[in-house]
């Protein structure tokens, strides 16, 4: 028996790589060859033209909070938000109870939007994806531009107030007691508003992408 | 392909001595007592964590709020006291069935204080939002996302050393018996300690450094999956072939099985990592990989579970006589109830409806404390006396500990089932979201209650295991145990 050792151990690791092949090495080259799968990192997710517009309204809505949090609406700043808005989320486990990923079934495409496509997560602000497991709120793939700052601002401070009987918990502290955004709230803000956009901004300028 | 081994031949063991030649009952006790108080930890997480869905939880806005508890009750889950317990264990297991010590005293020393030093600053990192956003390894990188500024205390990075540290310790004796035959258990924790370090190494890097989004899931769903199907099944199992057959002194029903089903799982097992994300812009051939590798682990748990209960033929009293014996059933039930269903629910038909609902916690609770906390308990109920020379200080409070927390993870298993089945269908019926939470709080206080109820067991236990370290009975080794005969080994069958 002593002398199979070495071939059980090969095996051992054998099956593991095969796994790994299978469910990591060939979705990866197949996305490749159909989508393209081109990579937004910083520079491009933070152009000029890429800003919501929530976030410019964020800094016309409470122009001295913001500039004190953020300064000048720019891609340095809105890069920063967005930063920062991505470790609040993963931080505080945002992600365990809203899902990012909308399927063609159960009728989400009627309840949230369009359907996910593998492009869209290929971007530094799902590095790792976001796409949780559960569904304690809905679903927030297509939250951004769905609903105005003000409603996120209400609806961070106290959510029972905002939907009688919500369950998820209150992030007053990201406030003042005016209902000013702290910068975790700015930051916060401009993230679930950005959700989707990229999206979006493909769809409506398809000539700068290389689409099939 | 036989691998049952004739009984290697072992150096005489003073049980219960602290200077024993072969087992290092210290870095057992110490072990055993930080998985009891990661388990009491967790629970209490978990416990307060659910009190947020009914509307109580006491320390919103804090450090600890509700998102931070969830991090702690998962991940307290598995590196607290899964790691925990099982490491201790191992201490005992592999000396004793391969003859050898363990490779170092002070390695010893040095892996359990590093261990608790991941957990601390991982408990840390929870609080202060230095999470990873990879599920079940939340365990801070310490680096910024994507980037190689440091930010915290890079614990993943410790516990890839840690990992190693453990490879290290165990298979040092195991190379040293590379003569003799291995014992089913071998082959289990051998392959378990390895392919956790490649695990969590995969899942850990890849999505968060090489592959974004897409692609980077794909791993993140492997990871899932690997960790327990590469590490804490192979664990659990591994004890199960040494303490039953220990128990019941009776060799396992059929060799041949235990290995059948130790290689189709390190086969199929790893192949459904995919199917944590079905109906994803992951490409639908790799799913239907998953799936249908998913079902064939049926199979394969089909033969194991048959293989475990034909070893208790005509020892049906042990149920009632032996403790242990049975918290390693009713986890075995469980295992099979859970494996049952994960046969069906990977399936698209039921993946569109009970996917995103609470059907899903209620199965991972089933499977990682009905089963392998169930697994784990027993392992503990007979070891706790062995390693602190004590007898038990109370049977009953050992019963209660069983029954509350069979009562209690049965009912959790039920309501989280049923409100995650109508969750399902109301969100495909188009139900406005709040309807759907409406539904479920009742079904929520039944949870909370269910969870009181294992809380409660888990003190009756944690209190008794208290009770038994400081009180003055010592415990009289059986002869049957402190002799030669302590290698489960068949002696007779193939």
């Amino acid at each position: 028996m002593e002398r199979f050792h070495t071939v059980f151990f090969a095996a051992g690791l054998g099956c593991f790589a095969l796994a790994f092949i299978l469910c990591l090495i060939f979705p990866w080259m197949s996305l490749k060859k159909y989508h393209g799968m081109d990579y937004a990192g910083w520079d491009e997710i933070t152009r000029a033209e890429r800003i919501t517009p929530e976030f410019h309204q964020l800094a016309e809505r409470y122009p001295e909070a913001f500039a004190q949090s953020f300064g000048e609406v720019g891609p340095e700043s809105y890069r920063e938000a967005l930063q920062l808005g991505r470790d609040l989320y993963v931080g505080q486990a945002c992600w365990h109870c809203h899902s990012q990923f909308v399927r063609v079934v159960s009728n989400e495409e009627q309840r949230f939007g369009k359907p996910s496509n593998a492009q869209e997560y290929q971007n530094v602000l799902n590095q790792p994806h976001l796409w949780g497991t559960r569904r304690v709120g809905p679903d927030l793939t297509r939250e951004g531009g769905k609903r105005p700052n003000d409603w996120h601002v209400a609806h961070f401070i106290q959510p029972k107030n905002v939907t009688p009987g919500s369950v998820m918990p209150s992030y007053h502290y990201w406030f003042e007691a005016d209902g000013t955004p702290k910068k975790e709230g700015f930051a916060i803000i401009s993230y679930i508003q950005w959700l989707g956009s990229d999206r979006v901004y493909r769809d409506t300028h398809p000539e700068e992408f290389d689409v099939d | 392909m036989s691998t049952a081994t004739a009984s290697p031949t072992l150096p005489a063991v003073t049980p219960g001595g602290d200077d024993g030649p072969l087992v290092e009952y210290r870095f057992i006790r110490w072990h055993l007592a930080a998985a009891g108080v990661s388990i009491l930890i967790t629970m209490v997480a978990g416990f307060l964590y659910s009190l947020q869905f009914l509307g109580y939880y006491p320390f919103s806005g804090s450090a600890l709020s509700p998102g931070h508890i969830r991090l702690i009750h998962t991940n307290f889950a598995a590196y607290g006291f899964l790691v925990n317990g099982f490491t201790g264990m191992t201490y005992y297991v592999i000396p004793r069935l391969t003859g050898y010590r363990v490779w170092s005293k002070k390695l010893g020393y040095f892996i359990f204080f590093a261990w608790q030093a991941i957990l601390l600053f991982a408990f840390l990192g929870y609080l202060f939002d230095k999470a990873q956003a990879i599920e079940w390894g939340e365990t801070p990188t310490g680096f910024r996302p994507g980037t190689f500024e440091l930010n915290w205390v890079p614990v993943d990075l410790l516990v890839a050393v840690g990992a190693v540290c453990v490879i290290l310790q165990f298979m040092v004796p195991l190379y040293k018996a590379r003569r003799q035959r291995y014992y089913v258990t071998l082959w289990y924790f051998t392959a378990g300690y390895i392919w956790l370090a490649l695990t969590y190494l995969m899942g850990n890097i890849i999505p968060e450094w090489v592959l974004p989004g897409t692609a980077g899931a794909a791993v993140t769903g492997l990871f899932i999956h690997d960790l327990v199907g590469l590490y804490v099944t192979p664990m659990g199992w591994g004890l199960m072939y040494f303490f039953v057959p220990l128990i019941l002194k009776k060799p396992i029903w059929s060799h041949s099985l235990s290995v059948i089903g130790f290689w189709a799982l390190a086969f199929f097992y790893p192949m459904g990592g995919v199917h944590h994300f079905l109906i994803s812009p992951i490409p639908d051939y790799v799913e239907f990989g998953a799936i249908s590798t998913t079902i064939a682990i049926e199979v394969v748990v089909t033969t194991v579970v048959v293989n475990f209960f034909m070893t208790l033929k005509g020892k049906y009293s042990t149920l009632r006589t032996s403790i242990p014996i049975r918290w390693f059933y009713a986890g075995a039930i469980y295992y099979f109830i859970t494996c049952l269903q994960c046969s069906f629910h990977t399936t698209w038909r039921f993946q569109k409806i009970i996917h995103f609902t609470d059907w899903v916690p209620g199965h991972a609770h089933m499977i990682m404390y009905g089963t392998f906390s169930f697994w784990l308990f027993g392992v503990i109920d007979w070891l706790w006396p062995r390693v602190t020379k004590r007898e038990w200080a109370s049977n009953s409070l050992r019963s209660w500990h069983f029954w509350l927390s069979t009562l209690g993870i049965t009912i959790m298993f039920l309501t989280l089932t049923m409100s995650g089945l109508i969750h399902g269908f109301m969100q495909r019926e188009l139900n406005p979201w709040m309807d759907i939470i409406d539904m479920s709080v009742p079904f929520w206080y039944v949870r909370t209650f269910a969870g009181g109820l294992m809380l409660s067991g888990l003190m009756c236990g944690l209190w008794n295991m208290w009770r038994t370290a400081h009180h003055d009975v010592p415990y009289v080794e059986e002869e049957h145990y402190a002799s030669d005969a302590l290698d489960p080994a068949p002696t007779g069958a193939a």
